[in-house]
């Protein structure tokens, strides 16, 4: 497979190995260096990648393992992962401020579910994947999907719902 | 779409009993300007969804290594091998030829040394005469 068209594959789909790894990971400079790598074993493999059915799949999958290792061994390391894709929180006016943005509220509260949780609700929420797929990534039954999907939409709500009565009290 | 068509979809959508089609539909909603103020609250959710798959990948990734690599390997490889036989070859003629110019040289010593010798020889043989010469004026020399 040529440079080119080995790009043609992967173009499609490359955000959203970005947005998994960084949904997972955090870190922006984390997340491109996560799917750089994983870009590059793609390429790497690109002999065999006409065997994979299911190239988008696959990439994806090794995105969420590749992240969850990484942060495994971060935790094992006792390292907290540095990121500075949203500015200090200490000081209590920048702490209002953003308050006042919805949006890096959601992340926050994103950032706190559980990794499990994370990937569906990033898997099914924004990059819409259907049911089978998740299942099919995440090695996990329907059901325990829909359990999880569910508790981490509630879970979201109810932190929205909190921030909305400061918000407005 | 009416109202009370979105809250049911959002009470599947906690659920998680609802499709990609309906969520799609929530989305859209939710995107609006004007939201029912009791579903207010939901705004920023699906807002950050949508915004959310915006995110882009920018870095281009060094894709060169490895394929190319080798493959240039073997164009070099088969050069040098190439080079090699051609000069190999040339070396092996020039030293063939040495050896050739080398034996001729000796050949040609060994005649003209051949020749020297042969020369010589018929020097000695006309000194011989002297001897004879040498021989009569001793006896000359005895008599007296």
């Amino acid at each position: 497979m040529k440079q080119t068209e080995f790009l043609n594959v992967v173009l499609p789909f490359q955000d959203k190995l970005y947005r998994l790894a960084k949904r997972l990971l955090v870190s922006r400079e984390e997340a491109e260096d996560a799917t750089q790598e994983i870009l590059l074993k793609l390429w790497s493999k690109n002999e065999s990648m006409g065997k994979y059915k299911n190239v988008e799949a696959f990439a994806m999958t090794m995105t969420k393992n590749f992240c969850l290792d990484r942060l495994k061994s971060k935790q094992a390391g006792n390292l907290k992962l540095v990121h500075s894709n949203y500015s200090d929180e200490n000081t209590s006016l920048q702490k209002q401020l953003e308050a006042e943005d919805s949006v890096s509220w959601m992340e926050r509260i994103m950032e706190d579910l559980p990794e499990q949780q994370k990937m569906i609700l990033q898997l099914r929420d924004v990059e819409q994947y259907e049911f089978e797929e998740i299942c099919e990534l995440l090695d996990m039954k329907p059901t325990a999907v829909r359990v999880a999907l569910s508790r981490a939409r509630k879970t979201v709500r109810e932190e929205l719902i909190k921030k909305h009565n400061y918000g407005i009290g | 779409m009416e109202l009370g068509n979105i809250e049911k979809i959002l009470e599947k959508y906690f659920e998680a009993t609802t499709t990609v089609d309906e969520e799609r539909t929530l989305r859209e909603y939710f995107s609006q300007d004007e939201v029912a103020p009791h579903l207010e609250q939901y705004k920023p959710m699906f807002n950050y969804f949508s915004m959310a798959k915006e995110e882009k990948y920018t870095k281009q990734v060094p894709l060169k290594p490895r394929v190319n690599y080798y493959k240039w390997l073997s164009v070099a490889a088969a050069v040098v091998l190439t080079f090699g036989i051609y000069f190999g070859n040339q070396y092996q003629e020039t030293k063939r030829l040495e050896q050739e110019k080398a034996e001729y040289a000796y050949e040609e010593t060994k005649k003209a040394f051949d020749l020297l010798a042969e020369n010589f020889n018929r020097g000695t043989e006309k000194v011989a005469y002297l001897n004879e010469f040498e021989e009569a004026k001793q006896k000359i020399y005895n008599n007296n």
